[in-house]
């Protein structure tokens, strides 16, 4: 991009001057993001439409509850433990500062209850199954297997996208759940095990300050999240346009936007619960 | 031969399409009687995969009118023109075969979606088209990555006619497939309109097969239709177009 500015500087120094140019593509971005924005709603409410029609797709959708839940319990477990374990070792570390370990297993509960499950959950979701999603959808559209479905009187929306935006919608609420444990029982073991912290104050703790209300708060944004990136990377998938390589930068676009709604949609919902 | 003077199963008129900036059809005009079988000749890109795409409601035209059975399609909703859809099969150029299901599952698709058939049924039928296209039972459990081109092209074929619809839009059936099978495919399509009354529209490169197969063919260059008729009067074609495309083959034969 640069390279290609610079070049039509040299050409046609008649242009507006870079800075026009620049704020002139920035306004043009958030167009087209609006734009693309109205096309995902569109969709989502197609998806809507067609979900609650018959007949409903079973076996798809316990492929999808499948591949997207049962195939990402391991890698939410293991994620899980790790910050945990991480967040346990830093937070405790900075405690001691004031000689207040035993606020560690509080603070990293809450914290990972309320914020941190649900959007690694959601990422760990979008980058495995999402990816997945989105060049699986890609490559059937570009090479007209959806095209074929149609023909079939196969609606490719309730047959394709509602079994995975359901499996989005209901799995990754459930990771997350599965994320609060294992990130818990990490922070227990560095926490007790290696900084000091007595099992019982530790638990104590924690029961004392964790309100279910903050595992809900992390339930409801693992759907919303789910939702969201199941839902993105099925509309950039299905419009992949351009043979493999369309498919490849419909992947792409896939994991950014999927990504960057994670962090847009935690602050807005964050918001809205409180 | 059919009867010409039969109502119309698909009517074509005024059909203008572009992508951006690139007029493809510019004013089609076409229809095929009911029962009858029309064979679409024209240049590579001419637009004819594109025009049989409206045909079925999978592209919306920018202007014009497609009719098939007595309906317009273009205002139609996906709702209806999934109706509508049921009475057509469709062979894809590249197959389109699904490729998460085997051959024997791709053909039993449209079954399982439409039919409430018992799989002992099912079998059947699948095991009849698969016959029919000289598939053999070990060709059933592969996937079609493990298929070759001319298979694949067979499998799709066995999928579009598995509902025995009542329309079947070929897309290039026997390009890729030895002159053995091709015979074979044109004598199914044959049979299909003689014995079953399918109305065929069929797109070839096959200049010998369209003359044999064909009640009607339709002439597509730059957009438009530039002869459409028996066989015979695009034979004595005037057009200059027409002419130097035939004689590529009627040149080497007579
Ligand atoms: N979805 C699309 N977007 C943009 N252009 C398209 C699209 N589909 C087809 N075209 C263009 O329309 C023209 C006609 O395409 P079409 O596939 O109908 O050709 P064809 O007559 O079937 O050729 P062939 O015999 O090689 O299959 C081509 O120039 C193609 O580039
Ligand atoms: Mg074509």
């Amino acid at each position: 991009m640069a390279s290609e500015n610079a070049q039509n500087a040299e050409s046609q120094p008649e242009q507006p001057s870079v800075l026009t140019r620049s704020i002139e593509g920035v306004g043009q971005s958030v167009i087209s993001m609006v734009e693309e924005l109205g096309h995902l709603i569109t969709l989502g409410v197609d998806v809507v439409r067609w979900g609650v029609r018959r007949p409903y797709r079973w076996v798809n959708l316990f492929f999808q509850l499948d591949f997207v839940g049962v195939g990402s319990v391991f890698i939410v477990l293991l994620t899980g433990l790790f910050t945990g374990m991480v967040f346990a070792n830093q937070s405790a570390r900075a405690f001691a500062m004031f000689d207040a370990q035993s606020l560690v297993g509080p603070t990293v509960a809450l914290v990972l209850t309320r914020e941190l499950a649900p959007v690694f959950s959601a990422l760990m979701v979008t980058m495995r199954a999402g990816s997945a999603m989105c060049t699986e959808l890609g490559t059937m559209r570009v090479t007209e297997q959806v095209d074929a479905l149609e023909t079939m009187a196969v609606n490719p929306i309730q047959y394709l996208l509602v079994p995975r935006v359901l499996a989005g919608l209901f799995m990754v609420p459930l990771l997350t759940l599965l994320f609060d444990t294992s990130g818990i029982l990490g922070a227990y073991a560095v926490a007790v095990g290696t900084q000091g912290v007595s099992a019982g104050t530790f638990i104590t703790r924690t029961q004392q300050w964790l309100d279910p209300i903050d595992v809900y708060e992390g339930l409801i944004k693992g759907a919303v999240f789910g939702l969201a990136v199941t839902l993105v990377c099925c509309f950039k998938g299905f419009n992949a346009t351009g043979g493999a390589k369309g498919v490849g930068q419909a992947t792409t676009e896939a994991m950014v936007t999927s990504a960057l709604s994670i962090f847009i949609l935690d602050f807005i919902v964050g918001v809205l619960l409180h | 031969m059919a009867d010409t003077s039969s109502r119309p199963m698909i009517e074509i008129s005024g059909l203008h399409k572009s992508f951006g900036v690139h007029k493809v059809l510019t004013g089609i005009d076409l229809t095929v009687p009911a029962g009858s079988t029309c064979v679409i000749l024209g240049g590579s890109g001419s637009g004819k995969t594109v025009m049989m795409k409206h045909m079925i409601g999978l592209l919306k035209p920018d202007e014009g009118r497609v009719v098939i059975d007595g309906e317009d399609i273009v205002p139609m909703g996906p709702e209806a023109l999934e109706k509508v859809r049921h009475k057509f099969g469709m062979v894809f150029q590249a197959a389109a075969l699904f490729d998460s299901m085997d051959v024997y599952d791709n053909v039993a698709f449209p079954l399982r979606e439409h039919r409430g058939l018992s799989e002992e049924e099912i079998r059947k039928l699948v095991r009849s088209k698969l016959d029919l296209m000289g598939l053999p039972q070990s060709a059933e459990r592969k996937f079609p990555a493990d298929l070759s081109g001319g298979m694949r092209k067979r499998v799709g074929l066995a999928r579009a006619i598995v509902m025995n619809p009542k329309i079947v839009l070929y897309d290039e059936p026997t390009t890729g497939l030895d002159p053995i099978t091709t015979d074979y495919v044109d004598e199914m399509i044959l049979a299909a309109q003689r014995e079953l009354g399918i109305t065929s529209v069929v797109i070839s490169h096959d200049i010998a097969s369209a003359f044999n197969i064909a009640d009607q063919i339709a002439f597509l260059n730059k957009g438009v239709i530039l002869e459409q008729g028996p066989p015979e009067q695009l034979r004595s074609s005037q057009h200059p177009a027409v002419k130097v495309f035939l004689q590529t083959w009627f040149g080497k034969n007579d």
